[in-house]
Order: structure tokens, then sequence, then C-alpha cells
């Protein structure tokens, strides 16, 4: 017995040995890294002298965290999953009888987000509720219909686009310079935006038909680039980098949300606020994002949807089974910028104006992370990389106590981007697929299965 | 001539005339001519690079032959030019389909799923190019209906039903050979070509092969062109052998009379040079014995 105990102890210590070992090494590690780009600065003076800066103090702090991160990942967590690991092995495979939450998961999910307004208003007010309802519900909302309108391209088709915001812009500008010149209400040009936007991705399809893969993904991202360029440029029309902006408010049913004497909250009897109108403004993206799931998931279970994926799967294939391919990825490219040109009409809405700077490519990159990190094809998947993704950065906005570990010029925003690619790294590893990486079949003979991740392919453009 | 004899079918659904390709500076095929009857098995055969497979892509549109002229003649009496029809229009109008030497299965599809992609363009008629069908019209619902039976009927035929649900990637080698022919079937073809059905089959799973393809022939009158190096599935069940050798056409015939053509031989055991005269003497002989014999 007492041998067996001490052999334990020894091991403990030679585990902390170790972890103690490998946290100086990644101290060593990030000391070299960071002492030029963190310990240094340069800056200038009022003589417009070049100056260094020596901030010893924050690398002293990026040092710390990396050794006692890897401390404990050494001596806690490792052993930790490994522990786990075998305890699972060794546990007999038991299939899980899928529990009610896993069953009705979309049926909760949209109940949630249609009580979400309302009980953000019960718990913080109705003017504390703006910010809930508008950088939360809405923000993520737009990013939902958007990265489930690429999904139809990406996910579905198999086509790498890089330019999707173009379709955004196109939705819109056609509904900020359609309504400011010709006075044409919301509900006529929402149907209008995203025709124009299908016709811009059919536009955009024909030449790029015979590309795949890098290439493809090259002239996308050139379309997209084109379509900002034109919008900086055309000033007589888009007025350029100065946007266009006093866009029409939509109306429901004729109401408008003003001060007014017939506006909504004269009419209902309420204390005048902005809040009602970025409420109505939610439950309508929430409308259009129900539209853009349905329509997604009745055209999987059709001819012109099935077709889509067999394309991503093989297209040689197809054509030798009677397939158009053509038509097949002009359709699944309109299909995916009409949704983008239905956001960007929601979007202009709601700003009240827009501008280039809103359709920059890093805006089509977010978009297909949020595609590929919730695992391509998978509505439900696409929706929780949305939340986690644009949901995460206006958290960040929010953690100020950041400020007491970084000292108070330490502005977590700006961080923002750099904990969005260790986010996508980590997920990526742990999850190579995306969040969902299986694939729901569109038909069953006897009993419906999710195809495993590893049997689709991710199209070769 | 004996080939002149051979060829002269009475029916014939696919008619290949002084087909010729050319890759840069290589002719693959050369001025090959051959006639497939309707309702027949006929295998086309030959040594590894000598065409085979390029006479397939050019019959189904994958290539564009140099020269030449494919013309298929369906049941109805309804003709095509297949040299002139893109790839895809082969396969809906014409109603030629095919199989790859290298499967090519939909495989994150999954077996059922495979056979309903192939359906692609009747399920596109009967849902109104999708916009009825978006409106869940009640005529996409029976034609989708019956496009999962046709695909039962398929995969009862091809004994995959018990792997309906599961992905086509996860089926083994001969089960996706059969998938795949099944696949073909599903488009309802008058002509189904097969590259090299039996490739990598254990003599049991060749043999199902076998039966399937004569189930086919039996059953829907499709008739079925085969490129094939297993001997077995071609002499046992092809109606008519064509051999192939550097793109030109060397025998033509029956499959008793393709092996012992003395030219067959010499193409597939291979002849030293010295010899090679001795053989073409041999062969001029046995022709002109042959040309008295066969009618």
């Amino acid at each position: 017995m007492a041998n067996v105990a001490s052999t334990t102890a020894s091991a403990g210590s030679e585990l902390t040995a170790r972890a103690l070992r490998e946290a100086v090494f990644a101290g060593l590690i990030t000391l070299g890294l960071f002492v030029l780009f963190v310990g240094l600065k340069t800056d200038q003076n009022i003589r417009n002298e070049l100056i260094l800066t020596q901030r010893w103090g924050l690398l002293a702090t990026f040092i710390i965290v990396a050794m006692v991160g890897r401390f404990l990942m050494v001596a806690y967590a490792q052993p930790w999953l490994a522990q786990r690991k075998a305890t699972k092995a060794a546990a007999a495979e038991v299939v899980k009888e899928e529990g009610f939450f896993s069953r009705n998961f979309s049926k909760i999910a949209i109940a949630a987000l249609v009580l979400y307004p309302p009980v953000i208003v019960a718990l913080f007010g109705v003017q504390g509720s703006l910010k809930w309802v508008d950088n939360f519900g809405i923000q993520i909302l737009i990013y939902v219909m958007l990265a489930w309108g690429l999904n139809i391209v990406v996910g579905l088709a198999g086509l790498l686009d890089l330019g999707y915001v173009a379709f955004y812009a196109v939705g819109a500008y056609s509904y900020a310079l359609l309504s400011s010149y010709f006075g044409l209400s919301f509900w006529v040009l929402l149907p209008v935006a995203g025709l124009l936007a299908a016709c811009w991705g059919v536009i955009l399809g024909f030449p790029v038909l015979r590309l795949r893969g890098d290439y493809l993904a090259i002239v996308t991202l050139a379309f997209g680039e084109i379509i900002r360029l034109v919008l900086i440029n055309w000033t007589e029309v888009t007025k350029g980098t100065f946007g266009v902006s006093g866009i029409a408010k939509a109306t429901l049913f004729g109401i408008k949300f003003d001060a007014s004497k017939d506006g909504f909250a004269a009419l209902m009897g309420l204390p005048i606020s902005s809040a009602y109108y970025k409420i109505f403004l939610f439950y309508l993206a929430l409308a259009l994002c129900m539209i853009t799931a349905f329509v997604t998931i009745r055209l999987r279970r059709m001819p012109i949807g099935r077709a889509w994926e067999a394309l991503r799967e093989d297209e040689i294939a197809c054509r030798s089974l009677g397939i158009n391919t053509v038509t097949t990825k002009l359709t699944a490219f309109a299909t995916g910028a009409m949704f983008g040109g239905f956001a960007g009409s929601f979007f202009a809405v709601r700003q009240g104006f827009v501008s280039p700077e809103s359709f920059v490519f890093l805006e089509s990159a977010v978009i297909l992370a949020i595609v590929v990190l919730g695992g391509m094809g998978s509505l439900t998947g696409i929706a929780i990389a949305a939340i986690v993704m644009i949901g995460g950065t206006e958290i960040l906005r929010e953690l100020t106590f950041l400020k007491m570990i970084f000292g108070p010029n330490f502005t977590p925003e700006l961080y923002r981007m750099l904990i969005f690619g260790l986010a996508m790294v980590v997920v990526m590893v742990w999850k190579p697929r995306g969040f969902v990486g299986s694939r729901e079949p569109t038909a069953f003979l006897h009993k419906r299965k999710a195809v495993s991740g590893s049997f689709t392919k991710e199209g070769h453009g | 001539m004996t080939f002149e004899t051979s060829t002269m079918t009475k029916d014939p659904i696919l008619k290949v005339e002084h087909l010729s390709m050319r890759f840069g500076g290589l002719m693959a095929i050369n001025d090959f001519s051959f006639e497939a009857a309707r309702g027949d098995i006929t295998a086309l055969i030959g040594p590894n690079g000598a065409g085979k497979t390029t006479v397939f892509n050019c019959i189904t549109g994958f290539y564009k032959p140099t020269m030449g002229m494919i013309t298929l003649r369906q049941r109805s009496g309804k003709e095509y030019l297949l040299e002139r029809l893109p790839d895809f229009e082969i396969t809906k109008q014409a109603k030629v389909a095919r199989t790859f030497q290298n499967i090519r299965m939909f495989s994150g599809l999954t077996v059922l799923e495979n056979l309903l992609v192939a359906q692609h363009n009747k399920l596109m008629q009967a849902s109104g190019y999708t916009l009825l069908g978006l409106f869940g019209f009640p005529a996409y619902r029976q034609a989708s209906k019956e496009s999962i039976e046709l695909a039962r009927h398929w995969l009862e035929k091809a004994s995959l039903i018990d792997r309906a649900d599961d992905p086509a990637g996860d089926l083994p080698y001969g089960a996706q050979r059969r998938l795949e022919i099944a696949r073909a079937m599903c488009t309802g073809p008058e002509l189904l070509c097969l590259d090299e059905p039996a490739a990598g089959l254990n003599p049991r799973e060749s043999l199902a092969l076998n039966q399937l393809l004569q189930e086919i022939r039996r059953d829907t009158g499709t008739s079925i062109l085969l490129i094939e190096h297993d001997m077995s599935v071609v002499m046992e069940i092809s109606d008519h052998v064509v051999v192939l050798e550097y793109g030109q056409k060397i025998s033509d015939g029956n499959p008793d009379f393709v092996k012992h053509d003395p030219k067959v031989i010499a193409a597939y055991l291979g002849v030293e040079d010295e010899e090679v005269e001795e053989v073409i003497e041999e062969i001029e002989e046995i022709e002109s014995e042959q040309g008295g014999i066969n009618p």
C-alpha cells in the first residue's frame, strides 16, 4: 500500500515538475514573441521625434498569463482530459434516446426569440431594452439571415463565394436609393431589393461558371470590391463615401413609428420612445429569418436543392445524370443573393443610413466564417455560430472588468479580431466540421439517420 | 469482309461512324465505326490504353470528337446526333446513361438520395421548376412519392434496400458499383453505358452483377454497352463484342468469333516483332476461310 501511495506521489511531483518546465518554456517563447511587439513601442513626441516607450509591465502580464496558462494546461487539464477519454472508452456505448430538448430544439429556439423582447423590456425597462434588442437581437438576426443566404451558395452548392457582401450592398442601396428618389415604401422595395440582388447574383454567376475552387474565390472577391468601388465613385447617384442618409423608416400597416399625433406610441397610448421601433424591427428581422429558413428547408427537399448538394459532391456525376449544371449553379447564386438583398434592405431601414464603409471585405469574411464555423449546410449550427461570433464581439464591449487586469487604457473592442481569430482556431481544432458537422438527409425509406460529416464533401468551387 | 457482315444489324440503337478523336499529336481513336443492336449487350474490349473510355466519353458527350458521327435511335424512331448535344442533354433527351470507371457517387448523400438526384429532370417538371413545389402543390407531392417508389424498385433489384438510408460513401466497393448502375437506371435510359462495371469485384459480386445486367435487359429492354476487362463477364453475358487496339477496331462479332480471332489473341497476348509477318499471314488465311463460313 505504501508503495502504491509513494509511486502516485512521485508521479504527481513528476507531473508538476514537467508542468513547471513547460511553463518556463512557454514564458520564454512569449518573451521572444512579444518583446518587440509589446515591450517596446515607438511614439512621436511633440517635436515629431520618434521616441521609444518601454512597457515592461504589460509584457510581464503577457508572459505571466502564458506561463500560468501552460502550467494549468499541463498539470491539470491534460490529465483530466486523458482520464475522461479513458472512462469514455471503458464505458459501453449506450444508444441515447434523443432528449426532449434536442428533439424540439428549433421550436424552443423560435419561442425563445419571440419572447425575447418582452422579457428584456420587463428586465431592463423600455429605455434600457434598447441596447439588448438592437445591438444583440437585430444585429445577430441580420447576420443569421446573411449566413443562411450564403449557406445556400457555399454550404449546399459548394461554391466558395468571398464577395457575398456585394449582394448585401445591392439590397441596401436598392432600398436607400429607390426610397429616397421615388419615395416608395419599404414593403414594396423589400421584394424589389431581393430581385435586384438575385439579378446581380446571375450576372456574377455567368462569368464564373467555368471557375472552380481558389479561382472562383478570387473572382467573387473581386466582384465584391467592384460593387463597393462603384458605390464610392458613382457620386452623382450614391453620394460616394458620404453615403445616403435620412432613409425612410418602415411602417406597420401604415402606422409610423415617430413622435407625431398618429404615430405608434400615441395610438397605443404609450410614452414616446424609440424602443418600440426597435422591437418592431426585431420582429421584422425574425420574420425575414423564418422565411429564409422555411425556403431553404423546402428547397433542400426539392429537386433543385438536391441538385445543389449533388453538385457539391460531384459535378461530373451530376452532368452524367442529365442535370444542367449551368442553371443549377446560377439558381444557387441567385437564391443566395436574394436573401442577401433582403438582409441589405432591412439593414438600410434599420440604420437609416448606408455608406460603402459598411460593405468592406471584412464583412464577407465574417459571414463566411459564421457559415464555416456553424457547419456548412446546417441552419441550426449557423444560427449558433452567428450568436457566438456577433454576440461575442458585442459582449466584449461589456467586459469592463478586463480593464482591472490590463490597466485602464485597455479597450477590449480593439482586441476583438484577435479574440475572434483565436476562438475560430479553437473551434476548428475542437470541431473541424463546425458546430453541427452532420447532415440531415432530405428523404428516407426506413429511418432518418444523420449523415456524418466525414462523408460529405466541401465542394471544389 | 467480315466486318461489314457482322455490323449489319437490323435495328441499331447506336451507330458510330468514322469516329476519330485527337488529343494534340495523339490519335486516341482513328476512324472507328460500330453498331449496337437494340436490346443487345454489346461489349467493347481491348488492351489498356486502347481508347475504350475515350469512345465512351465521346458517346456520352464528355469529349467532342474530332471527326465522325454518333447516331442514337430511340424506340419511338426519334434520332439524335450525340456529337452535337451537350453532355447533360444526352442523358436528358437522348436517354443515354453512363457509369464511371472510378466510381462517382454523391458520397455525402444517402443511397436513396442518390437515386432521387438521378430523377432530377422528371421531378423538376413535376415541381413546376421549383415554384409550384415551393408552395406545396399536390402534383409535386405525388411525383415525389412516385420517385421514391422507383428508387425502391431499383434498390431491391440491386439488393441495396437495407442500406437505403446510409450515406453512399459508407457502402463497400461492390455495393457502390451496383448503386451506380441503379442510379443510372433511375434516369430511365434506353442505352446504358457501363465503364468497367466488374473492375475490383470478387467472383461472387461479379456473378451478381451479371444477373443484374441480364435482369435489366430482360425487364426493361434497355440496351447495354459495356467496357470490360473481365473476360468471364464479357463472354457470358454479351451478345456482341467489339475489340479495339490503338484506337482502331481489330475485331467485331459474337463472343465465340472474337475469342478465336488471331488478331485479338495477338493483341491480348502480344507477339514478338519477327513473328508479326507470320501472324498476319495466318490471320489472312483464317479470314479468307471465315469469309465463307460467316453469313
